[in-house]
Order: C-alpha cells, then structure tokens, then sequence
C-alpha cells in the first residue's frame, strides 16, 4: 500500500482579481521509503501543494478546495485539527527553503527540537533536550551539546539547515517534505546537505517528497519526478525515464534548457512566462508557450494518461504522436 | 554589553548639552529682562528691587555669561532657586513632584500594557474578525479622544453623576482621620481616573501597534515551521510568536515616554495632583524661569534615561543583540 | 484606476474626506450659520441647557454654545493648517537637504531632529507660549516649530532613496544646481508621503490647540475656540453637563475626520507605507 495518496487535489487562492487555482487535479502517489521529486518553475504549485499536504494552507485567503489526500489510508483533510496536529512533525514533517528565517530567532536551537520531541514523545524536559542534542549529532553538526544552547543567528546557513532537518526527523517520520532545501543555500553546503538527507533516508527509511527547481538534485536524489506547470502535473514517471525521453513538451524544455558539456553552446529556453494563475488560458495551461501547439490545444484540457511503465503524461500532441509512431 | 552601555552612554553627552541650550534659549527668546515680567506682576517692586534681582540671579551679565554660569551650575547639580515667593532651589521641587508623576505614569503604562497586548495579540490572530473589526474602530477614536475631554467626561458622570469617585486631588479631606486601610483605599480612589484617563491614548497606540507587530511576526516562517511541528495554535501564539512580537513594544515604551510626561500637564491641571506637570505649568504662569528651565532639563533628561532603558532591555531580550 | 478613483473607492477615505469637508463648510460660512451672535452677552439667559432657541445650551454669559462652536470651527481649521504648514516649511526643506546630501550635513540635521525629539513637546511649547505673548498666531507658529521632526525624517528617507534613482543621477550629470535638482525633481516624487503626513498633522496640531486652550494660554478669550469652552466647562461641570460634552465631541469627530481621510490616503496613495489592517 502506498505511503501517500493525492487525487484530484485543489487549492485555490481568493485575490481581489477573483480565485486563483495555484493547484488544480494533481495526483501522485508515494511509497514507503520513497523519494519522489517535484520541479518546476516558482509559482507553479509546488509548494502548495506541500503546505496543503501539511493542512498549512493560510485561510484566508487559501482553501483546499477539492480532493483526497490519503495518509496511511486515512484522508488527512478528515482529520480534526488535534488529529491533525498529531500527524504533524511525527509522522509528517517539513522542511523550508529558507534556513535563515525558518528558526525562530529568540529561542534556542536546542529548544526548537527539544518542543516537537516532547510534543510527540510525551518525555521530560531533560530527556527532550538530550534527544536534541542527539538529533544534532545525528545531522553531523559539530559539539552538538553546546550548539544545542546557540541561538539561531550564531549559525550559518548551512547549519541551520541541518538544524531544520534534526527538527523534523526529530521524531522518526514516515515522509519528509523537503520545499526547496537547498535553494537559498551555497552549491558546496547544497551538495553536503543533500548527501545528509539521502544517508538518512537510507538509514531512517523515510520517505521524501523532494520539492524543488532544480533537475540536477532530482535526478541525483529521487527515484520517480513528477514535472508541475500551472497549477497541473503534466508529466510523472521513473526519473531515468523523464529525463531520457520526455513527453510533454514543458519538460523537454526544461531539460532543453540545462547546460551540458559538450552540449550546444546555446541553451534553448521557454518563451514566454509562465501565466498569472488568474488568467489561465483556456484548454492546456501551456499552450501559450508550447512549441509544439495544435489547433485542439485551446479546446481539451489534457488529462494525464498512462504511457506504460509508471509514466503519465498530459499532452494531446504527444499522445497522438506517440500512438501513430509507436505501440 | 559593559561596552556598549559606556558607549551608549557616551553618546548621550552632546545630546544633553544641547537640550540645556535650547532649554535656555528657549527663556531667553523673550524681549526684554525676565525680572522685568517679575516684577511687573508685582507693583511694590521698584527699580532697585530689580536691579537687586538681576545682580542675584546673575542677569546683568552677557547671555553666553549667563547660559555657562548656569549650566556649571548644572553639571554640580545646582539648578538654581526659584524666581516665586518661598525662593526654594528648583532641584527640591522636583524632587517633590517627580515621584509623583512617575508613579502614576508607570501604574496607568502597566495598565495600558496588560490590556493592550492581549487586545493587539487578539485582533492580529483574529484578523478581520468582529472583535478586530471593533478594536479597530476603538483604536481611531482612541487616537482622536482629547484626554482633557475625556477627563471631564469620566468626571461628569462617575463623580457628578454616580459620586462614586473623587474629583480631584489625592487625598480627601478628611484623609488624616481615616485609619491606615483607609488611607489606602482613599488614595487608591483619586488615584482610579487619572491613571486610568492617562492610559487611555497610549492604550489605543500600544493595541494598535502590538497588533501590527504580531501581524508582521505570524507571517514568518519560523511560525509556519512551529505549526509543522505539530503545536497548537496557544502555543504557536504564545511561545513562539508573541516573543518576537513584543520586542517592538520594548522601543515603543521607550520613545513614549516624552508624550506621557508632556500629557501629565493636562492631566495633572484637571485632577489637581501635584507632580511634573503641574509644577511645570504653575512655573510657566508664574514665569518662573529657573524652575522652567530646570523642569524642562529634567524631563528631557528622563526621556534620553528612558530611551537609553528601552534600548538595554531590548539588547537583554533580543538574542541577537545579547552577544555585543 | 487613477490616484482619484481609487481613493474615492476607499471606504475610510470618502468618510474622513466628507467630515472635513463640512468642517470647512463650516468655518467659511460660520457667519451664515451660527444662530447667533457668538460674543452676544445675555443676562437673561445664563447656563440654559439645550433647547428649541439654544439647540447647545448656553455658557456662563448667556452666549450661544452651538454659535461660539461654530465660529470654534474656523479656529481650529486656522490652527491646523497653519501650524502643520509651518511645520512643513521648516521640516520638508531640511529633510530634502539632509537626505540629499547626506555626510556631515545629514548628521547634523539629523542629530538636531534627536534633540528636539528629547523635549516632551507639549512641555516645550508651553516654556515658548510663556515667555511670548498670548495669541493665536504665537500658538500656531509655537505649534509649527515644535512638529517638525517627523515630517523631516520622512522628506529625508525619501531623499535617500530617490538620490540614487535614474532621473536625479541624470538630473545632476546635465550639471543642474543642487538646489533645482532638490526643488524641481526630487520633491515632487517625495509628496504623498509628505501630504499623507499634512494631514494627519493637521489632526495633532488641533489636539494641541484645543489642550493649550484648555489649560487657558492657547486662543485667549472671548474669541471662541472649542478647547477655552470646555475650560468654561470645567469650571461648571456641576451644573451646565453640554459646555463639557458638545465641544469635545466637535474635536472628536474633527480629529477622527482629519485621521480617517489621512489613513485612507496613504493606503491609497503609497502602498509602500501601507500599515497592515
């Protein structure tokens, strides 16, 4: 049975320019242990759907409009807010983008792990806070019994990432959301942060649902990729498979329009920018942009539909193409 | 943190030396002697008389003369005698009258700060709500409210009209009758609508700000990863979110400072207590220039005193400024 | 939408605009207006409470409440705009140069606004109206000279961050002199902020009025102003309630007027200072 199950998911956004669907009829699924990349570009729906996930939408002047979202079986936007509250940090957990504001600035280190172990645990303040201290030394962070006593603004970024990362696997999750964990971070401390996550995956056995920009650290940590454009998920499926042969023609823009050696000397990029979530086009969110557009793009929304193999796409070029050449 | 009080400290230094030469400019703009309006109010007083005052209170020299022999005097803690009939040295009644005011501005500021705060933390965490919407529109007529009117308006109906309270004063007169209980109470009862009266400005400025500052704070991202820890909303409020939104009010109190005193005039004139504000304005009827300069000395002293107060408990509670 | 139509479509604006717009209504056509003569002394009818003749009641001296209110109104309208005017004539141009350029002069402009910002100002104003005599244009330039700090930092935020735009680099690259590049291109884009400010001035600088009035050393009588008529009100509160309740409440919605129409503008006007409501 799967860890997680997301269908037909939708939050919408209430703007003085009327609703903005910023998550529209997504479907994924996660197993146990897991790790499945979602990319695309800043404001595509990445992560709200994430924040939806952890039931941390701001209402107002967001919603969950639509859609299942099962958790171990049980529908988590069933849950009561204790219910709710139970499931967070313990067997949800979730880590932000941005290190440097993501801790609070008045309260120690040490104390903003200890809180969520005691939270869940139920254990004693000295037993929390020695927890702490072990989830740093976990997280490799150097004299992590006086680090535990810092405050956050005596850390480096990287640090306190690393804090973050003790703070949600502070209570053995079964699926870490990681929203962007690396962005705001230097390339050298981005590659020693996604190597800790992934040995402590491997030695937590958690599951990871890694939201990012960046293809690179996906083909490098995930085992399956689902590509988000406008709200929609238009292409899911094994990474090597994505990446090797894409269907949707957002993807392959995306690949297109990383450098390779030895690659062209010019990259190809998308043009256009990616549409105001309030003024989607009609039929295919990415036709405005699509270099492979036909007259029936403005007409159908495209679903996602199988391509064998655990691949979804949701393009009807694609599928026609790919239905008279192959199969 | 010894460095940085000295330094603070330090920097206070031209900052006085200027408030006590706007302070004697400010009574030197006057055409004409100050003994000339002293004795004009008084019609036994001669020219020699005058001429006595002068060479007493050193007005026949220069005014560079006079601004350094008087600010030596200053810095000795000499602020001079005052010009009235009883010839006290102004430093005594200040002495008198100080404590006076600052009590009851610290009461009605602890007043205002235990009804503000859950007022602010209600309305950023209920926002658009009907009890924010409500303390919205208190806040606005807060800000409007003539504190004089205010007053009469307290006056008029729990005094005239229910006779519960007291009009003026502190004391009633037959406070020395009274046992020590009673004395208490009696005090406590003069004491309910000046303190509360006070407040009441500052209490519209101090809801409104704490709940901006809270509003500014719960969009953090430090809140949003509390709640992914799984806490409740109380907590979120109160540990993580309240902290960092009270840090603000710290310098708040500190730049009131200078409104509290200069409201205690009006305060004081109506309810007749005898503190800094009363003082300063019998001093001014009276055209008592050496008690008006010296009370204006002082209050400018109290609020370089409280900024500099504000500023080092904002270094203690603030972790980041704590290291320096 | 225009800077017009939009402000029209903010709730708080249109109501604080339509208070001030019939205060100064008011205050023009006080003559027109008032019932009465407002200095008109009459014997016979000395403290009477409201009625059908006196909507207000009388003062002490059998003189109209309601009419002395509304001449009360030109009073405070004077005070206000006048004094903030001041204000905005010492505060605007000392900030534009502070900001503009910056180093020792910045420091010392600045350090200036620091030290008058030590002195409760109500306490320096009363120590000025002292030792000058009583009138109602000492009381507004007194007013002006004590209120100018805020609107000078402001002017000189505005300027240190419009120094570095394209247009005054480029202004002073043709070699215009500094004070045309001050005065021609740079204070027209610093003037919302500074006209949001005016207004809520205007607000404060009646409230100090109507508080100097109070206490008896602001407009000196038998000129009406709604502050020296509930000094009246005091003396009587025992026995004549509306000299205490009627002008206060007229300062009130004044105050709340001038506060709601500058609040609703600067939400329209600079979404920069935008509080969050």
């Amino acid at each position: 049975m799967a860890l997680l199950v997301v269908r037909n998911l939708r939050t919408v956004f209430d703007t003085s320019e009327g609703p903005a669907v910023a998550v529209d009829s997504v479907n994924f699924t996660i197993d146990r242990g897991e790790t499945l990349g979602i990319v695309g570009e800043s404001g595509c729906g990445k992560s709200v759907t994430a924040l939806s996930i952890m039931r941390l939408v701001q209402t107002p002047p967001g919603r969950i409009a639509g859609g299942t979202i099962e958790f171990e079986g049980r529908d988590v936007l069933e849950l009561s807010e204790p219910d709710m509250r139970a499931l967070r940090g313990n067997d949800i957990a979730m880590i932000f983008q941005e290190p440097m504001t993501s801790l609070n600035p008045v309260l120690t280190v040490g104390y903003q792990i200890a809180e969520a172990v005691q939270l869940h645990r139920g254990v004693g303040n000295n037993e929390a806070w020695d927890a702490a201290v072990e989830m740093l030394r976990l997280v490799e962070i150097p004299e992590p019994g006086e680090r535990a006593g810092n405050f956050p603004h005596q850390l480096s970024g990287g640090m306190r990432q690393r804090v973050m990362i003790a703070i949600a696997l502070s209570c053995d999750p079964k699926l870490l959301i990681a929203d962007e964990p690396t962005t705001a971070l230097d390339v050298t401390i981005e590659a020693q942060i996604l190597d800790l996550l992934g040995s402590l995956r491997d030695r937590l056995g958690m599951a990871i649902m890694l939201i990012t920009h960046d293809l690179g650290v996906v083909a490098q940590q995930a085992e399956r990729v689902a590509v988000m454009y406008a709200g929609r998920i238009v292409e899911e499926g094994k990474v090597a498979d994505v990446f090797g042969d894409p269907i949707h023609p957002y993807t392959k823009g995306l690949l297109g329009s990383l450098p390779r050696i030895g690659g062209p000397r010019r990259l190809a990029t998308i043009p256009g920018i990616v549409p105001r979530l309030t003024e989607l086009p009609s039929g295919c969110n990415f036709r405005t942009r699509c270099t492979e557009l036909i007259d029936d793009c403005s007409g159908i929304e495209p679903e996602l539909e199988d391509y064998g193999s655990g691949r979804e796409a949701a393009c009807i070029v694609a599928r026609r193409t790919r239905t008279r050449g192959g199969a | 943190m010894l460095r940085y009080l000295l330094t603070r400290i330090a920097g206070l230094v031209p900052l006085l030396i200027g408030v006590t030469f706007v302070s004697f400019l400010v009574i030197n703009l006057a055409p004409g002697s100050p003994v000339e309006l002293m004795t004009d109010l008084n019609p036994k007083a001669g020219p020699e008389v005058q001429q006595r005052l002068e060479k007493e209170y050193g007005l026949d020299k220069p005014l560079p003369v006079q601004y350094w022999i008087w600010v030596s005097k200053l810095a000795r803690g000499d602020f001079g005698r005052s010009f009235q009939q009883d010839r006290r040295p102004v430093l005594d009644k200040i002495k008198e009258a100080l404590p006076v005011t600052l009590a009851l501005n610290v009461m009605s500021l602890a007043i205002v700060l235990c009804v503000a705060i859950p007022i602010g933390v209600y309305s950023a965490t209920h926002q658009y709500s009907l009890g924010d919407r409500a303390t919205t529109v208190f806040v606005f007529v807060g800000f409007a409210m003539p504190s004089f009117w205010f007053a009469l308006l307290c006056i008029l109906f729990f005094s005239v009209h229910l006779g519960w309270l007291p009009i003026s004063g502190l004391r009633s007169f037959d406070h020395n009758a009274l046992s020590d209980v009673g004395r208490v109470l009696d005090i406590a009862k003069h004491l309910i609508l000046p303190v509360c009266i006070s407040g009441f400005t500052s209490l519209a400025a101090m809801s409104r700000y704490m709940r901006s500052s809270m509003l500014e704070v719960i969009r953090q991202d430090y809140i949003n990863t509390a709640r992914a820890k799984g806490l409740d909303e109380r907590t979120v409020t109160f540990r993580h979110a309240l902290r960092n939104a009270l840090l603000p009010i710290i310098t708040l109190l500190g730049l009131s400072i200078p409104g509290l005193i200069g409201g205690s005039v009006i305060m004081e004139s109506i309810f007749a207590i005898p503190g800094m504000g009363r003082l300063f304005f019998q001093s001014i009827l009276a055209r008592d220039y050496p008690l008006i300069m010296g009370v204006l000395v002082m209050s400018s002293m109290l609020t370089l005193i409280g900024n500099l107060a504000a500023d080092l408990m904002y270094a203690v509670a603030d972790p980041r400024l704590r290291k320096r | 939408m225009n800077g017009w139509q939009r402000a029209l479509k903010n709730r708080v604006t249109v109501v604080g605009g339509v208070v001030v717009a019939i205060l100064f209504a008011v205050a023009v056509f006080a003559p027109w207006l008032a019932p009465f003569d407002p200095s008109d002394i009459d014997a016979s009818t000395i403290l009477v409470g409201p009625s059908a003749e006196h909507w207000l009641g009388t003062d002490s001296l059998g003189r109209d409440v309601l009419s002395r209110m509304i001449f009360g109104a030109r009073v405070s309208l004077l005070v206000g705009f006048v004094s903030v005017g001041i204000a905005c004539a010492i505060g605007v141009p000392l900030g534009a140069v502070a900001g503009y350029f910056g180093g020792v002069v910045d420091t010392v402009v600045m350090r200036f606004v620091d030290l008058m910002l030590c002195f409760p100002s109500f306490f320096l104003i009363l120590a000025v109206i002292a030792v000058l005599e009583q009138s109602i244009w000492n009381i507004m330039i007194v007013i002006g000279a004590t209120s100018w700090m805020g609107v000078c930092r402001l002017v000189r935020a505005e300027f240190l961050s419009l120094r570095e735009r394209e247009f005054m680099v480029a202004a002073r690259g043709l070699g215009q002199s500094p004070a045309k590049i001050i005065f021609r291109h740079g204070l027209p884009n610093a003037m919302a902020p500074v006209f949001v400010a005016f207004i809520l001035g205007v607000a404060s600088a009646i409230l100090t009025e109507s508080g100097l009035s109070f206490l008896g050393i602001g407009v000196p009588p038998p000129d009406p102003s709604w502050g020296n008529i509930l000094t009246e009100g005091k003396a009587t509160i025992e026995v004549a309630w509306w000299m205490s309740v009627y002008p206060g409440m007229a300062i009130l919605v004044t105050v709340l007027g001038y506060n709601l129409l500058g609040e609703g503008l600067r939400d329209t006007l600079d979404p920069r200072l935008r509080q969050e409501r």
